[in-house]
C-alpha cells in the first residue's frame, strides 16, 4: 500500500514531465525542485500565514506554476531551438540553484507537515488497515491524472497544444500565441509537480533533497514508460511505486535499486520503453 | 596553431615548477586529478556527442576499489590503481552496452538512472564504510622504488599521468577512429550508410572514457587519502559536466581550464560564502547554457578565427 501512494507521486510527477516533454521537448530536471518547492510552499504557509492543508492545495501549485511560468519566459525559452540537451542542463542548473538556497536558507534538516484534521485516521479493512490520508493520496493523484489526459486528449485547448507538438510554427501562422501556450504549460507541468510535493507533505519528510532522489526515479519511470506517453507514464508510475514497495517487504536492501534494475531489463528487451513508439 | 603550441609549453613549464612556486601541492594534484576526469568526459561528451549524466559512476568506483583494495588487503599503489581502472572500464562496458541503445536526451538520463545504481551499491555495500567512505587510504611507494608519502613527489606521479592521459586522448581524437567519432557526432545516420558499426565506435568511446575517469578517481583517492559517497554521488557527474562545458566540449584545453576553475572556485569561494557555492555552480550552469555554449576556449577560438 506504502508502494501505491509512493505509486501516486511518480505518476504525477512523470505525467508532469510527459506533458513538458511532448509539448515543449524539454526535459525538466528541475523537476523534483519544484515539487520540493510545492511541499515548501505549504509548510510555510502554513507557519507564516496560517493557511490550511486545502488552502496549501490551491495555492501552492498555483504560486509554483506563476515561477515556472516567469523561468520560462526569462531563461528556457532561448533553448527550444537548440538540441534537447540544452535544455536538460539549463534545468539542472535551475535546479541546482533551488535546491541550494532552500537548504541555505531553511537548513537541510527535514521537517514534518500535520495530517489534516478531516483525513486522520485509518480504516480496518479487516486483512489491513488503510491509514485515511494514503487513500486519499491515491485517490487525489488519479483525478488529476485523468483530469490531465482529459484535457489533453478530448478538449479544444488539448488539441490546440497537441497541433502545438506537431508544428508550432504552422500553429502560429494560424494566429494562435504559441509562446504564451508553451510558458502556460510549463507553468501547467510544473505546478502538477508542486501538487504532488503538498499532497507528499504529510507523509514524508519535507527538506530541501526530497525531490533530488526522487527526479532520478522518475527518469527511469519515464524511461521505462516511454516519454511522451501520458497514459504510459501514469501506468508506469503507479507500477514501479508497486513493485518498489514489495520490493521493501520482501528485500528491504534492494528497494532503493528495483527500479533503475527493471530500467535495465527493458532497455535490453524493449529499447523503446514499454509505451514507446520509437 | 604555433601559438597554441607557445601556451601549452608554458602551461606545462608552469605545472612543473608548481612545488619552487609554493602552491599548495595537495590542491594542484586535486586539480589535475579532476581536469583528467573533465579530459575523459569530454571524449565522449565533445568528440563522440554523448551526454553522460552518470560518469560519477567510474570515477567512484575507482576510487572505492583503490580504497578497498589498498586500505583492507594491503594491496600496493599501482596495483591497486591498476584494479581500480579495471573496475571502470568493465563498469563502463556494463552501463554502455546499456546505455547506448538510446540516444541523446535518453542517453543521458540512462546513464544518470545507471549511476544512481552504483549510488546505492556503493552506500549499502559492506565494504565501502557506507556514510563515512574509506579514510586513511596509504600513497604507498611505486613500484616499491619510489615513495609518494611526500607531496612533491606525488604531485609529479600526478602530473605525468595527466599528460599521459591528455596526450592520449589527443591521439584518440586525431586518429583514424576518432575520426569515425566525430563524424558520428555530427551526423549519425550518414555514418551509418557509410558503412559503419557505429554501435561498437561509440561502445569503444564509452569504455575509453569511462578507464580514464577511473584512472582519475584512482589517483584522487591517492592524493587526498579517502573515498566518501561524494565521489559518486550525482553532484559529481554534474561538475564534470560543468566543468567541460564552462572550458569548452569539444575542445582540447577546455577541459583542463573548466576543471581549474571550479576546482578553484569551490576550494576559495566555500570559505566566504559557504553553501551558497551549489547556488553559484547552478548560476554559471545557466549562463554558460543561454551565453557562451562554446565554453571559454571555444569562444576565444572562435574570436581568433573572426579575426
Amino acid at each position: 500500500m506504502l508502494g501505491l501512494v509512493n505509486g501516486a507521486f511518480y505518476a504525477l510527477l512523470s505525467l508532469g514531465l510527459a506533458v513538458i516533454f511532448g509539448l515543449m521537448g524539454v526535459v525538466n530536471f528541475a523537476h523534483g525542485a519544484f515539487y520540493t518547492l510545492g511541499a515548501f510552499a505549504a509548510l510555510l504557509g502554513l507557519q507564516w500565514f496560517g493557511v490550511n492543508y486545502w488552502g496549501a492545495l490551491v495555492l501552492a501549485p498555483l504560486a509554483v506554476g506563476v515561477l515556472g511560468v516567469v523561468l520560462e519566459r526569462l531563461f528556457l525559452r532561448h533553448v527550444y531551438k537548440l538540441e534537447p540537451l540544452y535544455g536538460l542542463l539549463l534545468t539542472f542548473g535551475l535546479s541546482l540553484i533551488a535546491e541550494g538556497c532552500l537548504r541555505e536558507l531553511f537548513g537541510s534538516s527535514g521537517r514534518s507537515y500535520p495530517v489534516p484534521d478531516a483525513l486522520q485516521g485509518a480504516i480496518n479493512m479487516g486483512f489491513m488497515i488503510l491509514p485515511i490520508y494514503r487513500a486519499w493520496v491515491i485517490l487525489a493523484s488519479l483525478v488529476i491524472c485523468g483530469g490531465t489526459w482529459f484535457v489533453i486528449e478530448r478538449t479544444r485547448l488539448g488539441s490546440t497544444l497537441r497541433a502545438a507538438t506537431e508544428n508550432a510554427q504552422l500553429l502560429q501562422a494560424f494566429g494562435v500565441n504559441v509562446p504564451l501556450l508553451s510558458a502556460a504549460t510549463y507553468g501547467g507541468g510544473v505546478a502538477l509537480a508542486a501538487l504532488a510535493g503538498v499532497l507528499a507533505a504529510p507523509v514524508i519528510v519535507v527538506s530541501p533533497l526530497m525531490g533530488n532522489s526522487l527526479v532520478t526515479v522518475v527518469f527511469a519511470v519515464v524511461v521505462i514508460g516511454g516519454m511522451g506517453s501520458i497514459l504510459g507514464s501514469v501506468v508506469s508510475g503507479l507500477t514501479l511505486g508497486v513493485v518498489e514497495g514489495f520490493t521493501k517487504v520482501i528485500y528491504p536492501e534492494a528497494s532503493n535499486i528495483v527500479v533503475f534494475v527493471i530500467m535495465a531489463l527493458v532497455l535490453i528487451l524493449r529499447p523503446a520503453g514499454l509505451f514507446g513508439k520509437e | 596553431m604555433r601559438k597554441a603550441g607557445i601556451v601549452y609549453a608554458l602551461a606545462g613549464l608552469f605545472a612543473l615548477c608548481v612545488p619552487i612556486l609554493g602552491i599548495y601541492p595537495i590542491f594542484m594534484m586535486k586539480l589535475l586529478c579532476f581536469a583528467m576526469f573533465a579530459c575523459a568526459f569530454n571524449l565522449l561528451l565533445g568528440f563522440s556527442g554523448m551526454l553522460s549524466f552518470g560518469h560519477a559512476a567510474f570515477f567512484g568506483t575507482a576510487a572505492y576499489a583503490t580504497g578497498w583494495l589498498v586500505t583492507a588487503h594491503g594491496w600496493g599503489t599501482a596495483p591497486a590503481i591498476l584494479a581500480g581502472v579495471i573496475a571502470a572500464a568493465a563498469l563502463g562496458l556494463g552501463i554502455g552496452l546499456i546505455a547506448i541503445r538510446r540516444r541523446g536526451i535518453y542517453f543521458a538520463m540512462v546513464t544518470m538512472a545507471l549511476a544512481q545504481l552504483v549510488y546505492f551499491v556503493c552506500l549499502e555495500a559492506p565494504f565501502t564504510g557506507g556514510e563515512n567512505g574509506l579514510q586513511d587510504v596509504a600513497r604507498g611507494s611505486l613500484v616499491g622504488v619510489l615513495a609518494l608519502k611526500s607531496d612533491v613527489a606525488m604531485y609529479y606521479v600526478v602530473l605525468a599521468a595527466f599528460a599521459a592521459v591528455f596526450a592520449m586522448i589527443r591521439r584518440i581524437v586525431h586518429s583514424p577512429f576518432g575520426q569515425v567519432l566525430k563524424a558520428i557526432r555530427d551526423n549519425e545516420s550518414r555514418a551509418i550508410s557509410l558503412g559503419y558499426d557505429i554501435n561498437r565506435y561509440k561502445l569503444l568511446a564509452f569504455v575509453l572514457s569511462a578507464t580514464l575517469s577511473g584512472l582519475a578517481g584512482s589517483l584522487k583517492t591517492l592524493v587526498l587519502g579517502f573515498t566518501t559517497l561524494s565521489d559518486v554521488l550525482q553532484a559529481n557527474s554534474g561538475e564534470v559536466i560543468l566543468m567541460t562545458l564552462l572550458g569548452g566540449a569539444g575542445t582540447f584545453a577546455g577541459p583542463v581550464v573548466g576543471a581549474a576553475l571550479v576546482v578553484t572556485l569551490q576550494e576559495y569561494l566555500s570559505d566566504i560564502v559557504g553553501g551558497w557555492v551549489t547556488v553559484i555552480i547552478g548560476g554559471v550552469f545557466v549562463a554558460c547554457v543561454l551565453a557562451f555554449r562554446r565554453g571559454i576556449v571555444g569562444e576565444l577560438a572562435a574570436l581568433r578565427l573572426r579575426r
